[in-house]
């Protein structure tokens, strides 16, 4: 946690100048060189573990082999004896020796050959980690960077164009003017088209001789007649 | 993603749009790239949007400083903790002596989801500063 810490005690202690970084850009390149260090520990730590797995392996299966032989001359062994024949028996035996020796040997480096795999295994699990916990890190300073960047270049921006943010009440206030000018300009055109196919309808009625017809000279002075 | 992607895509949409808005867009210079993104009629408040190394950050600024009300800033700033959850796709930040909201987007979203981005992010806006407006000056 100690890069939220830097950030915050940088951001809180006046770094807000314009220009300033919010890391040094030295302990940004330290981080990035942190990381290329920690990939290539993991890079060599796979290596090394994919060797070790195969060298445990190989004397695994050597192991079963003299397993195998230590069994088969013991029997032959036996046989010679109940043949009677006790030269052989020791001579066999002798083998059986030699062979017990090459498994315990066999075996300790079979032994070695595990614990190795298992601390490679754990030191590659550990870098992963401490990989992902630099880059975290980085990504946060590097945020933090870009933010400051980007509002120094809105300030700039700004204050190149002589224009400047403006009070948000203010801001508010016009928008929602706006967009109640936006919507009685709708409703505005609404009215007048729903008005034009009124007057419309209006017109073929008149052409059909339905509805209110004009009065003309001729019906007035048929009115007065009947009075 | 680069923002004049994003710029070309959102100055391009017309009637084409999903939210019914259209943008206006201008790049900034600096030192690294800035999109100015202007919601046509809600031009006062303009969304800022930067593409860092993995992600694209839309930022509105809401008030300054010195447009609250000092004896509410604390109440200010709790309730601005209290609804931060509810407000959808964006948060509260402070950045300098400004507030501000803002998203942060994945770098490989689809242009669609930037679009709605900015527009969700500039209809809380106008939200919020409505609704509180009594701690401001």
């Amino acid at each position: 946690m100690s890069i939220f810490k830097k950030i915050i005690s940088a951001l809180r202690g006046g770094a807000r100048e314009a220009g300033e970084a919010i890391i040094d850009a030295n302990s940004t390149r330290i981080f990035e060189q942190e990381i290329r260090d920690s990939e290539k520990h993991i890079i060599l730590a796979k290596r090394n573990l994919t060797e070790v797995m195969a060298k445990q392996m190989q004397t695994a299966r050597e192991l079963a082999q003299l397993q195998q032989s230590i069994k088969e001359h013991e029997g032959y062994a036996l046989q010679a004896l109940d043949q009677g024949n006790e030269t052989l028996a020791i001579e066999v035996a002798e083998k059986i020796s030699e062979l017990e020796t090459s498994h315990s040997e066999q075996q300790q480096a079979n032994e070695s050959y595990l614990k190795n795999a298992q601390r490679l295994k754990d030191l590659i699990k550990k870098s992963d980690r401490q990989l992902m916990d630099y880059k975290r890190q980085l990504s946060m300073i590097k945020t933090t960077e870009s933010v400051q960047k980007a509002t120094s270049a809105i300030t700039d921006n700004f204050t190149a164009s002589n224009s400047k943010l403006l009070n948000a009440k203010d801001s508010l206030e016009r928008i929602k003017a706006k967009q109640a000018l936006f919507d009685d300009q709708l409703k505005a055109a609404e009215q007048l088209e729903s008005e034009d196919t009124d007057q419309s309808l209006k017109n073929k009625l008149k052409e059909a001789g339905i509805g209110e017809k004009t009065s003309s000279a001729q019906s007035i002075l048929d009115r007065l007649k009947t009075k | 993603m680069n923002i004049h992607k994003i710029a070309i895509h959102l100055n391009q949409l017309e009637d084409k749009t999903e939210t019914g808005f259209n943008f206006d867009c201008t790049p900034i210079d600096g030192e690294i790239d800035v999109l100015q993104v202007d919601v046509i009629g809600r031009e006062e408040i303009p969304i800022f949007l930067s593409i860092s190394d993995n992600q694209i950050l839309c930022i509105a600024y809401l008030w300054g400083e010195d447009e609250v009300k000092e004896d509410l800033r604390t109440n200010m700033m709790e309730a601005m903790l209290e609804i931060n959850i509810t407000m959808p796709l964006s948060s509260f930040a402070k950045i300098g002596n400004k507030y501000v909201i803002f998203g942060a987007l994945s770098i490989h979203s689809r242009l669609e989801d930037i679009e709605l981005e900015i527009i969700t992010l500039s209809d809380n806006s106008l939200e919020v500063i409505s609704a509180m407006d009594s701690y401001l000056n």
